[in-house]
C-alpha cells in the first residue's frame, strides 16, 4: 500500500500499471456529462507550491474537485514564509488545519520527503528541485500506453536539458520499468555527470537515433539559464537538437511528439511540429489530471476497485 | 590534591605500548612502571584501555563569539572533553571573524576560564576572511597564534596565499588551507558523482579541491614555507601529499572521521547529517583516505566539528548549513574505521596535532617529567551516541552504535573525564 507519492523509484510494475488503469477509467469519468463523483468527499487536499507552477498545481486542484474534495492552496508569496516561517512550521501548520493530503513543489531536491518524515498525513510530491516529478511521468507513461496500447518494446528519446531536469529523472523510470527502450539525448553540458546503473542509453546526436524513435520526448530549454555556460547559442541547440520541421518529417510513421510545457516554441520545437495531430502537447495536459485522480483516490481513497 | 594513579592499562611510550600504571598529579607524571606504588592515590581503572598523550582536535568550530546558539566555547568545551581530548585548534570563522590579536586573545581567555581543554584560537590568513589582504599577522602572532587559515574559505588568490606563506615563514607560522575552488565548487551540494546525478542535486568535483591541493603545493615549494591542508577528502589529494612528501616539502594534511566513514551514498537519504564542505565522496576516495592515514601521508585527525541548531539543520539539504559535530564521536569512528591501533592512533590525534598547533610541553609519548595530560582511551566500549555534550546534535552518528570511546582524560594532572563523565 502506497503512502506517500514521492519517488518513482519507489514504484513497482504493478504499482505503475494499476495507477494507470485507475487513470484510464478516470479518463472516462472526466468524459461524462457531468465529471464528478463523489470517492473524495469530506477530504481535503492541500496545494503547497513554493516554486512557480501553474499547470501542476491547477491539475491537482481539478482531479481533487473531480473527485469531490475540497481544496486549498498555499500561496508562498502571500504567506509568512515571507516572514520567516520555516517550511517545517508551515507544512505542520497546513496539517493542522485539517489537510488530509499535502501535494507539495519545492526548489530543494527531498523536499517532499522530508515534509512526509514531518506529517502524517500522506505527501504527493509535485516537483522537488531536479529530482523527481513522479506525476508528470504517470501522466506521460499514460499519454503514451493510450496512444500505443503499451509501452513494452517502445523507443523512446527524451531530449534536452537531463541534466537540470526532474521531469526526464521520472519519466525515464516508468518508461523503463513499463518496457521501453529509453536514449538520453542531449550535448554533454546537459547530461548527468553519470549515468552509470541508469536504464538508458545515451546519444549527443539526434539526428543518428530519429529514425529509429516511436516517442520523441523535449525537454524545456530553460533559456533562463541564458544558455551562456551550457551551450553556444539557442540557434546552435535548435540546429543540434530541435525539433524541426525537417526532423518531423524522418520520423517514422505513427511517431509522435511529447513535450511537458511550457514551450519555447521556435527553440526545442518548432511551431509546425508542435500544432501537429500528432504532438501530443495538449493530451499530455488533459491526461494529468486523470493520473492525479487515481494519484488522490488511491493515497485517499482505498483500492482501484471501489 | 592527591596523587592520581591510571591502573592498568596499556601505555604509549617512547619504546612503545607497554602494560604499567601512571602516576601523576599536578606537576607531571611522576612513574610510568608495573608494581608502583599507589599509596595515597586515586586509583582510576584503565584495564583493557589504551593510556597515552592527550588527544589533540586540529580543526573544529566554537562558535563563539558571534553564533553563540550553535555552541561556545564552554559548551563546545565539554564535547571536547566527553570525547577525550585535551586540546581544541578554533578556526577563525566567527563573528566577528578572529583576524586580529585582541580577538585571539579573548578565544584564549575564555578557554582558559572553561578550563576543560586548552583552547587554541586559529588566526584568519586574510582580513575579514574577504581574501583580499593579509590580516594583522603579527599581532595574532604576538598573541600565541600559530595557524592561520580563512576555514570555510579557500584563500583563492595564489599571489596572496604565497605572501602569507613567506610572510609566515619568517616566523615559524603555518597556512592551515580549506582546499576548494570556487569555480569548480559552484553551487554544488555534494560530491559530483553517480549519487548527485540520481538526485539531480548540484556536485562538487574532487578536481574543485585537487586543483587548489596541486596549486599549493607549487607555493609551498616555491616559497619554502610550512602548510597544512584541512580536511582533505578525495583519492587525488592523497596522492599529491604522498608526491609532496616524498620530495621533502614541509606539508601537513588531516582527515575528517566523516570522511573516513561514510560515502556519498549517505547523501540518498538526503538527511542534512550528511551535509558538509568537502562532501562527502566516492568510496574509492574513502579506501584512499584510510590508506592515507594508515600509512601516514595523512598526519592526523580533525573533526571539522562544526554545530549547527536544530532548528537550521531540520530542512531540506539544499537549505542546510553545511557541517556536523564530531568530537564526541571521533575516536570511535576512526576506529571503526581504520585499524589504527594505540600508538598511531596517538600519532594520528594526539602527537602530530599537538606538533601542528606548537603546543609546548605536547607532541610527545608519554614519560616520567613530562605535563600530566593523557587521554585512556577504552578501544572495545559499546555505545549509542545519542546525547551530545555539544549544544548541537547534527552528527551523522547519531542514534549508532558505535565501539570505542575516551574513558578517562587529563590535563595537567585533574581529570576532565573520568569514567566517561566530564569533570565539570
Amino acid at each position: 500500500m502506497m503512502r506517500h507519492l514521492l519517488d518513482i523509484a519507489d514504484l513497482s510494475r504493478a504499482d505503475l500499471d494499476g495507477l494507470l488503469d485507475d487513470a484510464d477509467g478516470f479518463v472516462d469519468v472526466l468524459a461524462r456529462p457531468i465529471p464528478k463523483v463523489p470517492a473524495l468527499r469530506g477530504k481535503t487536499v492541500t496545494t503547497a507550491f513554493f516554486e512557480a507552477s501553474t499547470r501542476t498545481r491547477l491539475s491537482f486542484e481539478r482531479a481533487a474537485k473531480t473527485l469531490s474534495a475540497d481544496t486549498m492552496t498555499f500561496a508562498p508569496g502571500t504567506s509568512s514564509l515571507s516572514k520567516g516561517e520555516s517550511l517545517k512550521d508551515t507544512v505542520l501548520t497546513l496539517q493542522a488545519m485539517g489537510s488530509d493530503l499535502l501535494v507539495m513543489r519545492h526548489q530543494a531536491v527531498g523536499a517532499a520527503q522530508r515534509a512526509a518524515e514531518w506529517l502524517s498525513i500522506p505527501v504527493v510530491n509535485g516537483g522537488d528541485g531536479a529530482h523527481q516529478h513522479p506525476t508528470q511521468a504517470l501522466l506521460d507513461a499514460l499519454t503514451i500506453r493510450r496512444r500505443f496500447g503499451s509501452l513494452e518494446g517502445l523507443q523512446i528519446a527524451i531530449v534536452g536539458d537531463i541534466r537540470h531536469s526532474r521531469v526526464a529523472r521520472s519519466d525515464l523510470l516508468a518508461f523503463a520499468k513499463l518496457g521501453a527502450t529509453v536514449t538520453l539525448v542531449a550535448p554533454s553540458t546537459l547530461l548527468p555527470v553519470s549515468t552509470a546503473g541508469w536504464p538508458v542509453q545515451v546519444s549527443a546526436s539526434l539526428d543518428e537515433v530519429l529514425t529509429g524513435l516511436d516517442v520523441v520526448y523535449l525537454l524545456r530549454v530553460q533559456t533562463e539559464r541564458g544558455g551562456a555556460s551550457v551551450f553556444p547559442s539557442l540557434a546552435e541547440y535548435t540546429a543540434r537538437f530541435g525539433m524541426t520541421r525537417e526532423r518531423r518529417a524522418r520520423l517514422k510513421p505513427g511517431a509522435v511528439v511529447m513535450h511537458p510545457g511550457p514551450m519555447n516554441r521556435g527553440v526545442e520545437i518548432a511551431d509546425e511540429v508542435a500544432d501537429d495531430p500528432d504532438a501530443l502537447v495538449l493530451e499530455q495536459v488533459s491526461m494529468g489530471v486523470a493520473v492525479r485522480m487515481a494519484v488522490l483516490f488511491r493515497l485517499l481513497g482505498g483500492e482501484a476497485d471501489a | 590534591m592527591p596523587d592520581i594513579v591510571l591502573a592498568g592499562g596499556l601505555v604509549a611510550t617512547a619504546e612503545g605500548m607497554m602494560p604499567a600504571d601512571v602516576r601523576l598529579n599536578e606537576t607531571g607524571i611522576l612513574a610510568i612502571g608495573t608494581g608502583l606504588d599507589r599509596g595515597g592515590a586515586v586509583v582510576a581503572d584503565c584495564s583493557g584501555c589504551w593510556v597515552g598523550p592527550g588527544l589533540v582536535d586540529p580543526h573544529v568550530h566554537l562558535r563563539e563569539p558571534g553564533q553563540e546558539w550553535k555552541e561556545d566555547i564552554e559548551s563546545g568545551s565539554r564535547a571536547a572533553a566527553a570525547g577525550g581530548f585535551t586540546a581544541v585548534v578554533a578556526m577563525p570563522n566567527t563573528d566577528p571573524p578572529v583576524d586580529a590579536g585582541h580577538l585571539a586573545r579573548f578565544v584564549l581567555e575564555r578557554g582558559r576560564q572553561v578550563g576543560l581543554v586548552d583552547v587554541i584560537p586559529v588566526g584568519c590568513v586574510t582580513a575579514g576572511r574577504a581574501g583580499q589582504r593579509l590580516a594583522h599577522l603579527d599581532d595574532l602572532w604576538g598573541a600565541g597564534v600559530r595557524v592561520f587559515s580563512d576555514d570555510g574559505d579557500c584563500v583563492a588568490d595564489a599571489g596572496l596565499l604565497r605572501r602569507a606563506m613567506e610572510y609566515l615563514g619568517d616566523l615559524g607560522g603555518v597556512v592551515a588551507q580549506h582546499a576548494e575552488d570556487r569555480g569548480l565548487a559552484g553551487a554544488g551540494q555534494m560530491h559530483e558523482g553517480e549519487i548527485s546525478a540520481l538526485l539531480g542535486l548540484a556536485g562538487i568535483p574532487a578536481a574543485a579541491e585537487e586543483v587548489v591541493v596541486a596549486r599549493d603545493l607549487a607555493i609551498a615549494r616555491l616559497t619554502g614555507g610550512r602548510y597544512h591542508l584541512q580536511h582533505a577528502s578525495t583519492a587525488g589529494t592523497v596522492a599529491l601529499v604522498r608526491a609532496a612528501k616524498a620530495e621533502g616539502l614541509a606539508v601537513t594534511a588531516e582527515v575528517a572521521p566523516h570522511h573516513l566513514a561514510f560515502d556519498h551514498t549517505a547523501v540518498l537519504s538526503t538527511d542534512s547529517a550528511y551535509k558538509m564542505y568537502p562532501p562527502l565522496r566516492g568510496p574509492e576516495d574513502v579506501a584512499a583516505l584510510r590508506e592515507g592515514l594508515a600509512d601516514g601521508t595523512i598526519d592526523m585527525v580533525g573533526t571539522d566539528h562544526a554545530p549547527h541548531a536544530a532548528h537550521e539543520k531540520d530542512v531540506p539539504f539544499e537549505d542546510a548549513p553545511r557541517g556536523v559535530i564530531g568530537l564526541e564521536t571521533a575516536v570511535a569512528a576512526v576506529l571503526g574505521a581504520v585499524a589504527l591501533g594505540p600508538e598511531r592512533l596517538f600519532a594520528r590525534m594526539a602527537l602530530a596535532p599537538a606538533l601542528l598547533a606548537g603546543l609546548s610541553g605536547r607532541g610527545d609519548w608519554l614519560r616520567a617529567g613530562s605535563p600530566a595530560t593523557i587521554t585512556v582511551v577504552d578501544p572495545e566500549a559499546q555505545w549509542v551516541a545519542e546525547h551530545f555534550a555539544s549544544r548541537s546534535a547534527n552528527s551523522p552518528w547519531r542514534g549508532r552504535r558505535l565501539k570505542g570511546r575516551a574513558r578517562h582524560a587529563l590535563l595537567r594532572g585533574r581529570f576532565t573525564l573520568r569514567d566517561g563523565e566530564v569533570q565539570w
